[in-house]
């Protein structure tokens, strides 16, 4: 019935359909197995893409090919840059999704590519031979093999949901979970875990008091995710802001008893950045007052999505602290919220290319290996497609470097660091931000991408054209003259001191308060500098020349660091003849079988004096 | 060849004293910083393996006379270019040439650093390496110690402390930028002033404390305390070798304290020579004597001159807790006058004919050598400069909230100077942050 396939895909999340998608296009025959083809990617949780660090990911995923970009744009509904106010490396995109365009959209395009075949059952094992991935098995009796396999089960093995005292097998709620392979995996020595997340209520918009809130509009210029012509949006939604308080506070206390969390009923780690509600009063009992962002579900649907009010206790406590919530007094609940309670392999056990040490061919993306959220899901799935693509060819691994993307950082720490919490990005975490912006994703990876066959040309023709724009641009600021007579009365008007001798327009637009949108306001000289650029090329040379110095900086430490990420140390090297290591560093480095000496700096536990030992004994 | 790494130097012998010392200067540029500071032969010029001599004149005199042996790379030790200074082996002489270095564009090479880039560079073979693993390793655990164990009391505490602080600060930034879009407190950019300044006044008295207070450079205060009339001044001129106080037979000559400085076996004195101490109502001299004891309190090494024995009774009466807290030699003078006196072990000396002079001054060698170690003048140094870094840093932080730059580039520069105390105290992680923001503060939607 099935062919062999190049590349099996489990589950059709976020990381499954960029998996899927990614191998597809570089040319292998996929298979995308999942239980049920209506959910395919299902925004399980908030309707939203993007956001602080995970907008830049988004953009990088966009940047290398992926789809989670394209597809954002055309079925968001409200679109934001946020900390617009701080520097460029700040700007992170944002935007609300229509959830049910979102995953008809991504289904479509996935059917719109020829190489992809769709296969809905549950997947309960692994046919693996010789520490090699065969391909899998199904409760249908069938074996349907392949060189490689990409799983991405999510919340789905051995998932538990939890309401109040109630708790239920479940993958997401209304769908079963999925049991047989972590325990064939623990079998073959593979290391599993249990970790919780957590969804809030949905509520009826027309049992809602907007009154009450505060309107929380998208931009008026809505920018978008893509370096490609996607759609920009004409019309958005809304969100609206409430805030909790004692009332609130006091009605959810009623229910501590009977929370899974404080009876010890969830074993599993929940994530400190995103607490439940009951958590956040318990742990900041002095706070009183919590913000609630109530978010349209779609254009289509009254469904709307209670951000912040994530909790797993008993649905009549959920119905009557919402009610006490300003806007919500005659709140009609649709759905409770919940905890999840799910299987996770610890990352530590992956290779740079997500893929398994133990099992040749076999790679891990999204929940399973610890992380939360759409975009850092999407993002391993998209790097564990093409490194499945390359492993089956016989390619080069692709990696990401901490200081190319973000999706670097995440990967490089979930297998140096591991994670005992679910794993989301923040921008603290990447140590050259200033680097990493939305704005230069596609200068940074689009032309690697094109040199693995994933990013198309004509992506590739675009970044070059803005790279060489935004030089010319740059050089010809710096030779454009501006003088006192001309541009000083506009100056002033701008609050900008006055000139005294001639300056360049490169010098003027050092200083803050310009720009170049305000300097071709007034200079009829800059203004017939930038007619013939678009806004991106000019944008880019904007932050250049404006943020050179901090950019400088960080290329500097940056280059720092590279200098051990160039240097690679046998991964199977035998550390515990190393008496000079401490016995900790061993073991890490056992464990975890570094590539670079970069990569052994990073492990936790493996001190500077190590790598100084390792540096010596690991010789060329 | 790949592009040389910034330039590093350190000591390359043993610190001590000794008759010659090498100071190692490698990297991007070393012959370069070195010429700049080499009155000879231009450097730049010169053929690799070579040896020249001249000068090494600091920022404002001459430090010493120096022979300089220049290697171009890829022909040394690390495959870089690469200067060795040997310079005469005073500690004041090599503190001196390397705070030139460092002030100018080199830093100091951290444990095993050479050794380092010569493997990096391709320098070593297995086999030589392995040789020297085990002396690396245990050259950064001594390295380790030493940086907590060897300080200043109080100095560790106070680190620990600034490092909390600038912890907090960190988190208040990064929450800023991290969780913007939620319900927390901002970081009020007036307090990370304050919070700035504070640190900033405690690295900076460490660093006064380094420079200023530092024996090195200012010499090891030295006291000589004693009745009027005992001969201090005698001494201070025999020590001297030249006429420094006025020498008198009439007690209580010496009004204003003199001081000077003197340099014995490599390691440098600041003499304070005081007035006499005895109770008086000669307003003069009561002036004097409370300089004197001023002086005491300024003092790490105390003289305790006397003539006879219940003189000595009175200063040890008088002085009991200042003494007690300071090395002291008890030197009985004008032996010279005397007979043989009663055994004892303190210093005999007749200040007047020179006997005992000597002896003396081994003994205050021996005395400096015991409170200054090579080893602490390197880690002195090492912490001066990541002080400094740390300082720089926080500097360019305020520098940003005077011009209003935003918090993501006012992070860049907090980083760098958690990252230059993290050199100190142990390294401070971005994890360290996310914990004490999710410890904290409410965030999370």
């Amino acid at each position: 019935m099935f062919p062999e396939y190049d590349v099996i895909v489990v589950g059709a999340g976020h990381a499954g359909c960029e998996a899927a998608h990614a191998a597809a296009s570089m040319g292998s025959t996929v298979l995308l197995v999942t239980m049920n083809m209506h959910t395919i990617a299902q925004m399980s949780c908030n309707p939203a893409m993007g956001g602080v660090a995970k907008g830049q990911i988004v953009r990088e995923i966009d940047a290398l090919g992926g789809m989670s970009g394209i597809i954002s744009d055309k079925t968001m509904l409200q679109f934001r840059m946020l900390n617009r106010s701080k520097g460029p490396a700040m700007w992170s995109p944002r935007c609300q999704s229509d959830r049910n365009q979102f995953a008809t959209e991504w289904r479509y395009t996935l059917e719109q590519n020829k190489n992809i075949d769709f296969w809905q059952e549950m997947v309960t094992g692994l046919i693996i031979e010789n520490d090699q991935v065969k391909g899998v098995t199904t409760p249908l009796g069938l074996k349907i093999k392949s060189k490689s396999v990409v799983l991405t089960n999510g919340t789905f093995l051995n998932g538990i949901i939890h309401i109040g005292e109630k708790n239920f097998g479940g993958g997401r709620v209304g769908e079963r979970a999925s049991s047989g392979i972590t325990e064939q995996l623990v079998q073959i020595g593979f290391e599993a875990g249990r970790m919780k997340t957590g969804t809030p209520p949905r509520v009826d918009e027309r049992s809602i008091d907007f009154s009450k809130m505060e309107e929380q509009l998208g931009d008026e210029n809505p920018e978008k995710f893509s370096y490609t012509d996607t759609p920009h949006l004409t019309k958005q939604r809304s969100c609206w802001i409430s805030y909790t308080n004692t009332a609130v506070h006091d009605e959810l206390r009623k229910g501590f008893d009977k929370s899974p969390m404080f009876n010890g009923r969830i074993q599993g780690l929940g994530p400190r950045y995103c607490p439940s509600v009951e958590d956040k009063i318990n742990r900041f009992a002095d706070k009183d007052s919590h913000q609630i962002f109530l978010e349209p579900e779609g254009w289509n649907t009254v469904e709307m999505y209670v951000n912040g009010f994530s909790t797993s206790l008993p649905e009549d406590i959920q119905y009557n602290a919402l009610r006490k919530i300003p806007g919500f007094e005659n709140v009609k609940m649709f759905r409770p919220g919940y905890a999840i309670e799910y299987d996770y392999f610890p990352p530590t056990q992956l290779n740079l290319n997500l893929e398994t040490k133990l099992v040749s061919g076999l790679f891990f993306a999204g929940q399973i290996n610890g992380t939360t959220g759409y975009e850092e899901a999407a993002s391993q799935g998209l790097m564990a497609g093409i490194n499945a693509h390359n492993k089956v060819n016989n390619k080069e691994e692709f990696i990401l470097k901490r200081n190319e993307a973000y999706i670097g950082v995440l990967i490089d720490d979930l297998i140096n660091k591991g994670t005992e919490e679910p794993y989301r990005m923040f921008t603290s975490r990447a140590e050259f931000r200033t680097l990493l912006r939305q704005d230069n994703a596609d200068i940074r990876l689009t032309p690697k991408s094109h040199k693995i066959g994933l990013a198309s040309y004509s992506r590739l023709e675009r970044v070059n054209t803005k790279i060489q724009n935004s030089l010319n641009i740059y050089n010809e600021l710096e030779n454009l003259k501006l003088e006192p007579e001309e541009i000083n009365a506009k100056l002033d008007e701008n609050l900008s001191s006055k000139i005294k001798q001639n300056i360049t327009a490169f010098q003027l637009l050092k200083r803050p308060e310009l720009t170049l949108n305000i300097l071709r306001s007034f200079s009829p000289k800059v203004q017939d500098l930038l007619k013939n650029y678009d806004q991106e090329s000019i944008l880019q040379t904007e932050i250049q020349v404006k943020y050179e110095r901090y950019i400088e900086k960080e290329l500097v430490l940056a280059e720092k660091m590279t200098k051990l990420e160039d240097l690679k140390i046998n991964p199977d090297y035998d550390y515990s003849s190393l008496n000079s290591l401490s016995i900790e560093a061993r073991l890490k480095l056992a464990k975890i079988k570094p590539q670079t000496l970069g990569q052994a700096s990073r492990i936790s536990g493996v001190n500077p004096s190590d790598i100084s030992v390792l540096m010596v004994h690991l010789g060329r | 060849m790949p592009e040389q790494q910034e330039c590093i130097c350190a000591l390359a012998t043993a610190p001590g004293i000794g008759a010659i010392a090498i100071i190692r200067v490698s990297g991007k540029n070393a012959i370069g910083i070195t010429n700049e500071f080499f009155v000879g032969k231009d450097l730049n010029k010169v053929a690799s393996h070579t040896v020249h001599f001249g000068i090494f004149r600091g920022a404002d005199k001459d430090i010493d006379e120096v022979l300089l042996s220049v290697f171009k790379a890829p022909h040394s030790f690390t495959k870089e270019d690469s200067v060795e200074i040997s310079c005469h082996g005073s500690s004041f002489i090599i503190q001196a040439i390397m705070q030139t270095l460092v002030k100018n564009g080199c830093r100091m090479a951290q444990p095993g650093e050479f050794t380092q880039r010569a493997f990096l560079n391709g320098r070593f073979d297995l086999v030589q390496a392995e040789a020297v693993a085990d002396l690396i390793h245990a050259d950064s655990e001594v390295a380790h110690r030493t940086a907590f164990n060897q300080l200043r009391g109080g100095f560790s505490d106070l680190l620990a402390q600034l490092r909390e602080e600038l912890i907090h600060f960190a988190s208040l930034v990064e929450l800023e930028l991290d969780f913007g879009e939620e319900d927390v407190e901002f970081a009020d950019r007036d307090d990370l002033r304050q919070l700035i300044f504070k640190i900033q006044q405690q690295i900076e008295q460490l660093l006064n404390s380094f420079e200023s207070g530092n024996a090195m450079k200012e010499g090891i205060p030295v006291a000589i305390i004693g009745q009027p009339n005992v001969g201090k001044s005698t001494l201070l001129n025999a020590l001297f070798k030249e006429e420094k106080a006025i020498v008198t037979d009439v007690a209580g000559t010496t009004r204003d304290t003199i001081e000077d400085t003197l340099v014995l076996g490599g390691y440098k004195f600041r003499f304070i020579d005081t007035a006499g101490i005895r109770e008086t109502t000669d307003k003069v001299e009561k002036i004097g004597i409370e300089k004197s004891k001023n002086a005491l309190n300024k003092a790490e090494i105390v003289l305790c001159l006397y003539d006879e024995g219940i003189e000595k009774v009175f200063l040890q009466n008088e002085f009991a807790e200042e003494l007690s807290k300071r090395k002291v030699f008890w030197i009985k003078n004008k032996v010279d006058l005397q007979e043989p006196a009663e055994a004892t072990t303190d210093l005999r000396i007749s200040a007047k004919n020179g006997t005992g002079i000597k002896e003396l001054e081994k003994q205050l060698e021996k005395a400096a050598s015991e409170k200054i170690t090579g080893s602490t003048i390197l880690t002195n140094l090492r912490h001066f400069e990541l002080l400094s870094k740390t300082n720089d840093a926080l500097n360019e932080v305020l520098n940003g909230l005077d011009t209003g730059i935003t918090g993501d580039f006012l992070a860049q520069d907090i980083r760098l100077s958690l990252f230059h105390l993290g050199e100190l105290t142990g390294t401070i992680s971005t994890d360290d942050l996310l914990k004490n923001i999710f410890g904290k503060f409410c965030i999370g939607k």
